[in-house]
């Protein structure tokens, strides 16, 4: 690593690049198409949630009744979104044993009640589009954000099964081959969406852990939004104040 | 007599209330030609304030409890009212209350604010620092994250260093073989009562002692020498109030612009003011790869892993951490310079203090990373962060060991004899 290098290192870290600091593993993550204002992907995601992940995964901090901040009714989330239990106020809990789950897949499956501010919404993203099937793994599956996750593919009925394959060099670069030929992820048996489908549900997944993570956080910036205005207001006064003590000093 | 009068007159004859608000605020003349960087006092003073407003309805939700604690932090994030505000506040403040008082410090090397007769002011400024290292450690461990644990975790094994008596000590500090609830429990009454109730009191003594001695100012003139042979008031001072407390409200309402973008736009500041993984729960099965302290306490991390370990032991390293904290108090002796201000001094002296400041910064950035971030050097064993880290530690050493000579040698210039605006 020469000067140039550090250097370059040193400035991308001194502007505050998130991505730097929960760079763990060096997987290149895909960006999540999300827009945390679009409360139409957060429902979406939300269903995809309670009907996909919260049968394992619990989020026992969030209670179903602030999914009324995304604009539903009482009756909706009753009628849509709640089977486990009658209490609006009830906290998103599984049934699941934990004990036994972690005997089952290696690990407990992890609360994901602020799964998005620990992993970061680009992680998730990829990290929900990138299993493929691995017949040494128990479960059968793998995954490239995740290598050896215990997880299996809760969502392979919508994304279908995909393999990993090595990529096709063209003719000539193949002499080079000292290194591991890279792969990709092609599709091996269809699910009931396309590709692009899938992508645009994932998103909406991800937006949605991405609101549970921190359901106030519209609100914060709203607040935040005024703040500054009354300070901007309050900086001229006390400017002014400042300036008409200080006229008599020399 | 208005009601109002007879009212103070009441007290004055009880207690001295008039006579302290003339002793330190509309009879405490201060230099009239404060610049900039004396801001940082009376924001770090605000600080304290928000940490302890804030920190009061944090205790009120708050559980210390190894099996509740993370729990009753998203609590607060989700059900108490306003409960997400308080605790941003919170967080947010911790680090401001280091970059305010980075800066605070960074502005008595300017300007020579240690130096005599202000040497207990410093000391007593070094032992505010002090404290509040140990108040931002016991604090971070209480939202129970995996940060929080293995910080802890990390820091309190440094004392099970120790020779002979190590093993035993750090048993004592975490109440257990392992950072637990009784580590908890005891972190959280020195964050919420024993910590700050020295800190006030330090706080008191530090502005005391100031206001005893008067205050330094960009040119490092003392200005009680010339007074008005009448009033016998500095010339070149003003009263605090009103002309410094309505200064100080611009400073303020400006720090709190910065303070709100943070609070409401970027509360984790890209994972240095909270940590990513400190989202996780502290798991004492699973040590997480990367163990990182937050930003303001990485450039002593730096210099921990610098050290090689001798004779199978991380002692030195202790102490060569422990050792850049504490050559901090020995400024106003190392310091043999006339001139007092930057203004003034020399050419080596200026050299060294901008070289410290970028020695200072780089350790912090080698601290917040893992040691085998750069790469190997050439094709030797070892990792160019850590021959860095080692680069930069004997600067930082040297800075504060080479001061009595660079310091007496240096071409000055001669310090005016009023402050010159």
């Amino acid at each position: 690593m020469n000067l140039m290098h550090i250097l370059k290192r040193f400035f991308v870290l001194a502007a505050f690049v998130p991505a730097l600091a929960v760079a763990s593993d060096h997987a290149v993550l895909d960006q999540a198409p999300i827009k945390l204002n679009d409360v139409a992907s957060i429902q979406n995601g939300a269903r995809v949630f309670v009907n996909y992940c919260l049968n394992c995964h619990a989020a026992s901090h969030m209670r179903y009744n602030r999914l009324m901040d995304l604009g539903l009714t009482e009756q909706q989330i009753k009628d849509n979104l709640m089977f486990t239990t009658e209490k609006i106020g009830d906290h998103m809990k599984v049934a699941m044993n934990g004990k036994e789950a972690a005997k089952w897949f290696g690990a407990q499956p992890p609360d994901l009640s602020v799964i998005a501010r620990s992993r970061g919404a680009d992680w998730l993203y990829t990290y929900l589009r990138t299993f493929y099937r691995d017949d040494t793994r128990t479960t059968g599956w793998n995954n490239l954000a995740f290598p050896n996750v215990g997880m299996p593919h809760a969502l392979a009925e919508l994304q279908g099964e995909q393999v990993l394959e090595e990529e096709k060099k063209p003719e000539g670069e193949a002499a080079h081959g000292a290194h591991e030929a890279p792969k990709k992820l092609v599709i091996a048996i269809p699910g009931s969406m396309t590709a692009a489908q899938y992508d645009a549900t994932v998103a909406d997944l991800v937006n949605y852990l991405v609101f549970m993570g921190e359901p106030a956080r519209g609100k914060r910036v709203q607040i935040g939004i005024l703040t500054l205005l009354f300070l901007a207001v309050l900086f001229v006064f006390a400017y002014a104040l400042k300036k008409e003590y200080w006229k008599d000093v020399h | 007599m208005s009601k109002t009068a007879a009212l103070v007159q009441w007290i004055d004859e009880r207690f001295p209330l008039t006579s302290m608000w003339k002793q330190h605020l509309s009879e405490y003349y201060a230099p009239k030609n404060f610049n900039f960087w004396y801001y940082f006092g009376s924001l770090a003073l605000m600080v304290l304030v928000i940490q302890i407003l804030s920190g009061i309805f944090l205790t009120m939700h708050y559980k210390p409890d190894a099996a509740l604690a993370f729990g009753s932090v998203e609590y607060i994030m989700r059900d108490v009212p306003w409960g997400w505000l308080v605790r941003y506040i919170h967080s947010t403040g911790a680090s401001m209350f280091f970059i305010v008082v980075y800066l605070h410090m960074f502005r008595g090397l300017l300007y020579g604010s240690y130096r005599k007769p202000r040497e207990l002011i410093w000391i007593f400024g070094m032992l505010i620092y002090l404290c509040l290292m140990a108040e931002a450690f016991f604090g971070y461990l209480l939202p129970w994250g995996q940060m929080s644990y293995w910080g802890a975790q990390v820091i309190v094994n440094l004392f099970a260093a120790v020779p002979f008596v190590g093993e035993d000590l750090s048993v004592w500090i975490r109440g257990d073989y392992v950072v637990s609830d009784a580590t908890l429990n005891r972190f959280f009454a020195f964050h919420v009562i024993a910590i700050p109730l020295v800190l006030i009191g330090l706080v008191a003594a530090h502005i005391l002692a100031l206001h005893e001695v008067g205050s330094n100012n960009p040119d490092g003139v003392e200005i009680k020498k010339k007074k008005d042979p009448k009033t016998g008031i500095p010339l070149d001072g003003i009263p605090f109030h009103p002309y410094y407390t309505v200064k100080d409200i611009v400073g303020v309402v400006v720090f709190l612009m910065v303070f709100t973008i943070v609070v409401f736009f970027l509360p984790e500041v890209g994972g240095y003011f909270l940590e990513y993984n400190n989202f996780i729960p502290a798991d004492p099965m699973k040590t997480p790869p990367h163990i990182a302290p937050v930003w303001y306490f990485t450039p002593y991390y730096a210099m921990l892993r610098a050290v090689p370990a001798m004779f199978g032991s991380q002692f030195p390293g202790v102490i060569v951490m422990g050792a850049a904290v504490v050559i901090f108090f020995m400024l106003p002796w190392l310091d043999r310079g006339k001139a007092k201000s930057i203004r003034y001094r020399g050419p080596l002296f200026k050299g060294w203090l901008w070289t410290f400041v970028v020695t200072f910064v780089i350790l912090g950035w080698l601290g917040v990373n893992p040691t085998d971030f750069l790469g190997k050097v050439g094709s030797s064993d070892l990792e160019m962060a850590t021959l860095l880290a080692r680069i930069f530690t004997t600067i930082y050493f040297l800075f504060f060991l080479l001061m009595p000579w660079y310091t007496a040698i240096d071409r000055e210039q001669p310090e005016p004899e009023r402050v010159t605006g």
